[in-house]
């Protein structure tokens, strides 16, 4: 099994017809996800490399049974582009695009969570890749094979880094699951440590954060409480210089200033093992599960 | 991007938050003709995003004109902590009964703003929260709904605030949120919110954080700069739109992703080395991008090495390849470069780095392996 994203999902993305937009639908499509729509207003009745575009999202879902959809368009345009998905209906919403400003992320988040209909994943996330089955994002899927290590990450990049640390091990993924780093992340670990504990074919779990917010330490607390699995960390950014800091306010929400080594302490005290190198991360994650 | 107290100040009043009347000053002139327009006794204020700057003699109150310029001439150019005087703030002295707290900030955990009030400001609030979490009022806002007049009130009555000021001090934080809304702030905190012999309520410091994101809807907040923060590289890097923090070592890095960069400065790290900046080309860098980056990175003149650490998803690491060989074309750099490619593209990536056979560049199939080698050829 896997979370999220698989052989069900039914794609649509909003800019196909953007140069990346079609990049990447096209690559998320040749992994073999079912793309089955694209939206750009005004260039309704196209196609992209067969695709069809529509003008609206909700006739993407009327007439083509979209499911889910990944956000590509510009930032500004984006906050726009997630509610209209919500309204269409769409179950699930990944928004990969990345500079939208933090107070249209707030409202869009507000009305997805009082509506209760869909989930946003992102924004400025890489999207979700259930290797075998979907991938819906910019994750270069050729690293990573089915398996049942489960990975949710902050960063990116990163998370290839270490997803491919641990594919060097033999590891395979259930599913990478990029949250995003953005303010206020439509998903967030928590959420996503809860999908995992949940599904029995991830055995372990993979958590790579970062500096700032307090993110890590609530998922701390809820790994105590209520994941079961075994979860390695892992945390970048210990030999950064502490960050200007601009007001309290942020200190007082968090208790913390939101570094690599409180973010650590809150998941060692719970139980987690945290590696200090991408490299430390796939060893440990060998030492709890053995040779895959 | 962060306000300086000024800068800050002046949003308020665009939003009606009451503050003391004040001018910005750029030189000794200018701040004596401001004293003078303001009155006696007033206070010549350091701009630095420094806390504390009132204990290193960044803040002074003149009685008269005399005593003005000799503020300003001592304060403007003077160091604090690292950071040139370049601007004051001249503002009227304000007489203190009470001094409050609030703030209004993005709650991540929460997903909402948080609008906080204290009776105990003018202090170091952290140590409050941390010793005595009780004496902060604090209430989430969902903005579909916005904050309402009775939030203030709710909000001064938990908080303790003084019966006769209850009212206005609502008021001040329904105006505070309504400036975080407008301007699209991720911070607006005032410390100390003071209460004059007078009863009247006003925000005698100023610190605003604003969403870079949203500057494109904010002309005029874009416009403000900050000139004492301004390291000449990174204002450079900012210029072409990369995220560059300069730091001590001598190994330049280049990585794509925030967190790939931090975590390839900790491998740097504890492979013995010290780099020399953190700096994110961003996703879907292009080769120009490439060509900027390796331009502002040799620009300090400490780095003895490059290490480029990309793992492309949205980066395609052929751009990369082509970034780096008309960097080598037009930048002609004189020490050593270490690339690690994998992800989106990176067969083509390589073979372009092979074909084009650059002088001191070598390549490297995993980040430890790049790390050490930046290493050892610094050593």
């Amino acid at each position: 099994m896997s979370i999220l994203v698989d052989n069900n999902t039914r794609l649509v993305t909003t800019g196909i017809t953007g140069s990346e937009g079609t990049f990447h639908t096209l690559r998320n499509r040749d992994y073999g996800t079912q793309v089955v729509a694209g939206v750009t207003p005004g260039k309704g009745g196209q196609h992209v490399d067969g695709i069809p575009v529509f003008n609206t999202i909700a006739e993407a879902v009327d007439k083509q049974g979209a499911n889910t959809a990944m956000i590509f368009v510009p930032p500004r345009f984006a906050a726009d582009s997630i509610l209209e998905a919500e309204e269409a209906g769409i179950e699930l919403i990944i928004a990969i695009t990345e500079g939208i400003p933090a107070h249209d992320e707030l409202r869009a988040f507000q009305i997805i969570k009082k509506n209760g209909r869909s989930r946003l994943v992102g924004p400025n996330c890489p999207g979700i890749l259930s290797p075998g089955k979907a991938n819906v994002g910019i994750i270069p899927a050729a690293f990573f094979k089915e398996g049942n290590v489960g990975v949710v990450s902050r960063s990116g990049t990163l998370t290839y880094q270490v997803g491919n640390e641990l594919a060097q091990q033999g590891f395979g993924n259930s599913t990478i699951v990029g949250i995003g780093g953005d303010p206020v992340p439509g998903t967030d670990f928590i959420d996503v440590l809860r999908l995992f504990q949940d599904d029995p074919d991830t055995e372990l779990i993979v958590m790579c954060g970062e500096i700032g917010g307090d993110a890590e330490e609530r998922a701390a607390d809820f790994i105590a409480e209520y994941v079961t699995k075994p979860v390695v960390g892992y945390i970048a950014g210990f030999t950064a210089p502490p960050g200007k800091q601009m007001g309290h306010a942020g200190a007082i929400v968090s208790g913390s200033h939101g570094t690599a080594a409180a973010k650590a302490e809150a998941l060692e005290a719970r139980g987690v093992q945290v590696g200090r190198t991408p490299t430390q991360v796939a060893e440990l994650a060998m030492a709890t599960l053995g040779k895959p | 991007m962060d306000l300086l107290e000024y800068q800050g100040k002046l949003l308020f009043a665009r939003h009606g938050v009451p503050v003391p009347a004040g001018k910005p000053a750029r030189t000794v002139e200018e701040a004596v003709a401001a004293a003078e327009e303001i009155g006696y006794p007033c206070a010549v204020k350091a701009q630095v995003q420094i806390g504390g700057r009132g204990k290193l003699g960044g803040i002074k109150i003149a009685a008269n004109r005399d005593e003005a310029r000799e503020h300003a001439e001592a304060i403007l150019g003077m160091d604090i902590r690292g950071l040139t005087v370049y601007e004051l703030w001249i503002e009227g002295a304000s007489e203190i009964a009470s001094e409050y707290y609030a703030s209004v900030v993005f709650d991540r955990g929460a997903k909402a703003p948080l609008v906080m009030l204290s009776t105990k400001g003018g202090m170091d609030i952290e140590a409050v929260a941390a010793e005595d979490p009780g004496a902060i009022a604090r209430l989430h806002v969902d903005p579909l709904l916005g904050f309402q007049p009775f939030h203030g009130r709710r909000l001064a009555y938990e908080a303790g605030v003084d019966a006769d000021v209850v009212r206005p001090v609502g008021e001040m934080l329904a105006k505070l949120y309504n400036a975080f809304v407008a301007e699209e702030a991720t911070l607006v905190e005032v410390n100390p919110l003071i209460v004059t012999p007078e009863r009247q309520v006003k925000a005698l410091d100023a610190k605003v954080t604003l969403d870079n994101n949203s500057l494109f809807r904010h002309p005029e907040n874009a416009e403000l700069r900050d000139l004492s923060a301004e390291d000449p590289q990174e204002r450079m890097a900012h210029d072409r739109g990369l995220t560059y923090v300069k730091l001590d070592g001598n190994i330049g890095v280049l990585g794509n992703g925030a967190g790939l960069v931090m975590s390839t400065l900790d491998v740097v790290k504890g492979a013995g080395g010290e780099p020399a900046n953190f700096l994110d080309a961003g996703g879907g860098s292009k080769s120009d991008a490439i060509v900027s980056a390796v331009e502002v990175i040799l620009s300090d003149a400490k780095v003895k090495a490059v290490l480029f650490n990309i793992f492309g998803g949205i980066t395609r690491c052929d751009e990369v390849a082509r970034g780096l060989i008309e960097a080598f074309e037009i930048v002609k750099p004189k020490v050593p470069f270490v690339v690690r490619l994998d992800g989106t593209n990176d067969k083509e990536g390589r073979a372009l780095l092979a074909d084009a056979n650059l002088p001191g560049v070598y390549t490297e199939a995993t980040m430890d392996g790049a790390a050490a080698k930046v290493v050892e050829l610094v050593a």
